[in-house]
């Protein structure tokens, strides 16, 4: 700590940034996890003096890369550089001695700490905290950065806005050249994510390189020099100073949408799905509303229409509203405004259970949290929805060999591979839990479902089997609400699309199966673009 | 991690034809790295400790099998012992297997045994005997209970930790019990504070020619009909999914706090009738110093059967055998009554290391 102190400003000052020489560089990383392939051959150069942002959804592969530059994971294929030099990250140490300092999306500060203490975490145990010099190196950052913080106040007390400073100067005060914010304004007020964006730009004149992580649109144009767009782990574009300094706010927008949502070359183009949709209406959304707070989104004035045999689409960029709308249509989240009819039946009010006996199911896209009991054995986990009712059980009293048929039939019914129907469900693999819980949500009278990121985390093959089955249960009649943050699926199986973004819906669109128009006009509206419901009943 | 396409899903014939005697070794070896190994070594560690204080340890435990086991009083004593502890097991199996740490079931036995204690005397002249005892029992259930609601509500609708309120509300609870008799319920006619006393003819009948108190066979009854609720029934069912991961439970729309508060309810309600058993069937009255601290001593014992009610009764049974056993050693060789303490700590000592050792083994080979 002690030399690191006395060194940082000299650094910035003997190591100028060349222009053209990278102080990181990924090169042809790839990191797999089983069944899925979390970064696939992905180069970058991170330059200093420069915001650079890795923009992406949700399993885009951002946390991966965050994950190798921060030394928690190894690539499986290609390598790391610093200054030039080929360099193993193989431990967080070894990261932070390359001078890469991360600042996690989840604080990784201890709130009962105060700010000092905090800011000395990991300093040699035998040495006091160098309070002196920690106070005037934290004056000069409150000049530079206008980072100002109370030594003395206990951390957990904080903002998390001041809370991340803290972090940010942890990052500085150990003289690093690369500081990466992982979501760094998900917490954060807008007025927040402003001011952070303002200190990211005085952190780079210093010398210094940013990696700005976020799956916000606005802000990668807002913040950024450089923009990295990763999409399902490959990089799908990269957008250079000069290039986004040549074009207008829209142009850049535009741009970007089209690396995230447009169709990449060499895609296999996914057949579109013919329409079975019935005239009646299964499911009637009016005026939906719930409470938000801080971490999770309400609904605001959410109306939808499902019709028999019909898929809906939900699009939408994760975490604007789609699990709050899952749920609430599923009876697991209580509503505050607004009406749910099912059939013609005000159903606003009915249980989950209820819900579930008159053939509304939800398929949750949390299958480990919340739809399965890892512990339990494969056949209670196809029953847990309907305990205490028969045939499963009579008066109360299981019947273990009905349960172990029943599950042994959806076992083939639904190929999952699993030893027997007594193995934990928690041992299998993710594919195979999903295919256990579909065949639940499908048993007895099923009439509408409604599937949360149904295919999100599996590998080829389970995709193409899920959303074989979503289509051959329209098929058979049943209304699907089908939320996805996958366009390519959404633009492949639904009738209609409608974009949620900010717990509203932002518009309705028919589906004609792909077009460029529509899947960048679907883009936009993710994006926060209001656009008027032309197609709403 | 069961891949796609392992070999048992093309031929699970063959497979299970082979896995069936090596998943039979397997538990068998993981029989003895979590219970008998620790046994073991538990006596072993114990033995070298009573060599240090210069007592042969050979004398020390054929002493205690031989009084507690192998003559007709002792193997009385010992099943007699056995009951409120039962009474125990089948409160802990109820709120463990569904997730709830309740550690105050000392306070919710002391409270059930003085509301026994205080009520059964008076009736005596009133009710007939059976329905005396069953109004004890009653009221000691509800008595423990109601000692459980603070730690029920918070945790059922604040999410507060039931670790450490179930366990300040014991230490209340003990106070209050202590009090309640040296205040409300005292015996005029002594001069000790304690409660009134149930006369012998008055309390649960005794089994045949034996001394055993036949809440024995109530404590049996109930940790046997607790792990049948707990593994047959659609109730248990839910408690467990509750214990074992709550979101999954709301999601399958379950009332969480409900089944919590049941769950308290329950486990509290059989603390309070342990304590009823120990004064209905032995006893007959309550000191104002009187704390056996039973609850605390059988959470070790439902923790080493795996919450499973057999398993606990075989413990139960022993660990009575060591107490009576051991109580007769203290007077006869010197050894103090405390020394069971130790056995007991080098049994957790040795049951946590078998525990790590199963740990590290499992992920070996995964």
């Amino acid at each position: 700590m002690s030399t690191s102190v006395a060194m940082a400003t000299e650094t910035a000052n003997d190591l100028p940034p060349v222009p053209g020489a990278g102080v990181i560089g990924v090169h042809r990383v790839t990191k797999r996890f089983p069944g899925v392939t979390a970064v696939d051959d992905v180069s970058l150069t991170i330059h200093p003096g420069e915001v650079h942002v890795l923009l992406g959804e949700n399993g885009a592969g951002k946390s991966t890369l965050v994950g190798i530059l921060a030394g928690l994971q190894e690539p499986d294929e290609g390598y790391l550089s610093v200054d030039g030099n080929r360099t193993r990250l193989a431990s967080p140490s070894a990261s932070l001695n390359a001078g890469i300092s991360t600042v996690f999306q989840h604080s990784m500060l201890v709130p009962t700490l105060t700010v000092l203490e905090n800011l000395t975490l990991g300093a040699p145990w035998y040495e006091r905290p160098p309070r002196a010099r920690i106070e005037a190196r934290m004056a000069e950052l409150k000049r530079e950065f206008s980072l100002s913080l109370p030594l003395d106040a206990v951390t957990g007390d904080l903002s998390l806005g001041q809370q991340q400073q803290i972090e940010i100067a942890r990052a500085l005060l150990r003289d690093s050249k690369v500081l990466i914010l992982d979501e760094a304004t998900s917490m954060l007020t807008p007025q927040g994510a402003q001011e952070l964006g303002a200190r990211m730009q005085k952190l780079v004149k210093g010398g210094l390189a940013v990696i700005f992580i976020t799956h916000k649109l606005a802000e990668a144009y807002q913040f950024g020099d450089r923009i990295s767009v990763l999409k399902q782990g490959a990089l799908a574009g990269e957008m250079g100073p000069e290039q986004l300094k040549s074009m207008t706010e829209k142009q850049a927008v535009d741009e970007i949408v089209r690396l995230m949502f447009g169709r990449e070359d060499g895609a296999t183009s996914t057949e579109h799905r013919q329409s079975t949709a019935r005239a009646e209406t299964l499911l009637r959304i009016e005026q939906l509303a719930t409470e938000g707070d801080a971490d999770v989104v309400g609904l605001e004035n959410v109306s939808l229409a499902l019709k028999a045999g019909e898929i809906l689409g939900i699009a939408g960029i994760d975490g604007n509203g789609q699990k709050q709308l899952a749920e609430a249509v599923a009876g697991q989240r209580p509503v505050s405004a607004g009406r749910v009819e099912f059939d013609g039946i005000d159903i606003t009010r009915a249980t989950v259970a209820q819900r579930r006996e008159i053939g509304l199911r939800y398929l949750t896209d949390d299958r480990l949290e919340e739809g399965s009991v890892g512990a339990f054995p494969v056949s209670e986990n196809t029953v847990l929805k309907d305990v205490g009712r028969p045939p499963f059980w009579v008066n109360g009293i299981e019947r273990p060999a009905r349960i172990a048929q029943h599950a042994r039939d959806l076992i083939a019914r639904f190929s999952v591979y699993t030893p027997s129907e007594t193995t934990p469900i928690g041992r299998l693999s993710g594919g195979n839990i999903q295919k256990v819980l579909l065949g639940r949500e499908l048993s007895g009278e099923a009439r509408a479902v409604v599937f949360n990121k149904p295919t999100y985390g599996l590998d080829l093959q389970n995709i193409d089997a899920s959303r074989q089955r979503i289509s051959e249960i329209a098929a058979q009649g049943m209304g699907v609400v089908l939320i996805s943050t996958d366009l390519d699926e959404l633009m492949a199986l639904s009738d209609r699309i409608a974009v949620i973004e900010g717990g509203r819906i932002r518009g309705v669109v028919d589906n004609d199966g792909g077009g460029e128009a529509l899947r960048l006009r679907i883009g936009r509206m993710m994006a926060g673009a209001e656009e008027h419901m032309e197609t709403m009943e | 991690m069961v891949d796609d396409a392992t070999p048992a899903a093309e031929n699970p014939d063959a497979e299970a034809a082979r896995a069936a005697p090596l998943a039979w070794r397997g538990s068998m070896k993981r029989f003895l790295t979590l219970t008998a190994g620790p046994i073991v070594a538990a006596f072993v560690l114990s033995a070298v400790i009573l060599l240090l204080v210069g007592v042969n340890p050979l004398t020390y435990y054929g002493y205690i099998l031989e009084r507690s086991l192998f003559s007709g009083l002792g193997l009385e004593q010992t099943a007699t012992r056995m009951a409120p502890l039962l009474f125990l097991c089948a409160s802990l199996i109820v709120a463990f297997r569904a997730g709830i740490w309740n550690l105050g079931t000392d306070g919710q036995f002391l409270l059930g045994a003085v509301v026994a204690a205080a009520i059964a005397p008076l009736l005596v002249s009133v009710l007939p005997g059976w329905a005396v005892l069953l109004t004890g029992f009653v009221l000691a259930m509800i008595a423990g209970g109601l000692w459980s609601i603070v730690p029920a509500l918070l945790k059922a609708y604040q999410g507060v930790n039931e670790i450490i309120t179930t366990l300040m509300m014991s230490f209340l609870g003990v106070l209050l019990a202590s009090t309640l008799v040296k205040l409300v319920f005292r015996d005029p006619e002594t001069t000790v504070p304690q409660t009134r006393t149930l006369p012998v003819e008055d309390r649960l009948p005794r089994l045949f020619d034996t001394s055993i108190s036949s809440g024995l066979i109530w404590g049996l009854v109930a940790v046997l009909a607790v792990h049948l609720m707990m593994t047959r029934t659609a109730f248990g069912m839910k408690l467990r999914m509750v214990g074992a991961n709550p979101a999954a439970a709301s999601h399958a729309g379950l009332s969480v706090p409900l089944l919590t508060m049941a769950t308290f309810a329950l486990s509290a309600g059989f603390a309070g009738l342990s304590g009823a058993s120990e004064i209905l069937g032995v006893a007959g009255n309550v000191r104002a110093d009187w704390n056996p601290a039973y609850g605390l001593m059988v959470i070790p014992l439902v923790f080493l059967a795996r919450f499973h009610g057999v398993g606990s009764i075989v413990l139960v049974f022993f660990y009575s055998a060591l107490l009576i056993g051991s109580e007769s050693a203290a007077r006869r060789l010197g050894v103090p009554q405390d020394f069971t303490l130790v056995l007991v700590a080098s049994l957790l000592i040795c049951l946590g290391l078998g525990e790590y050792i199963d740990y590290r083994k499992q992920k070996q080979e995964r």
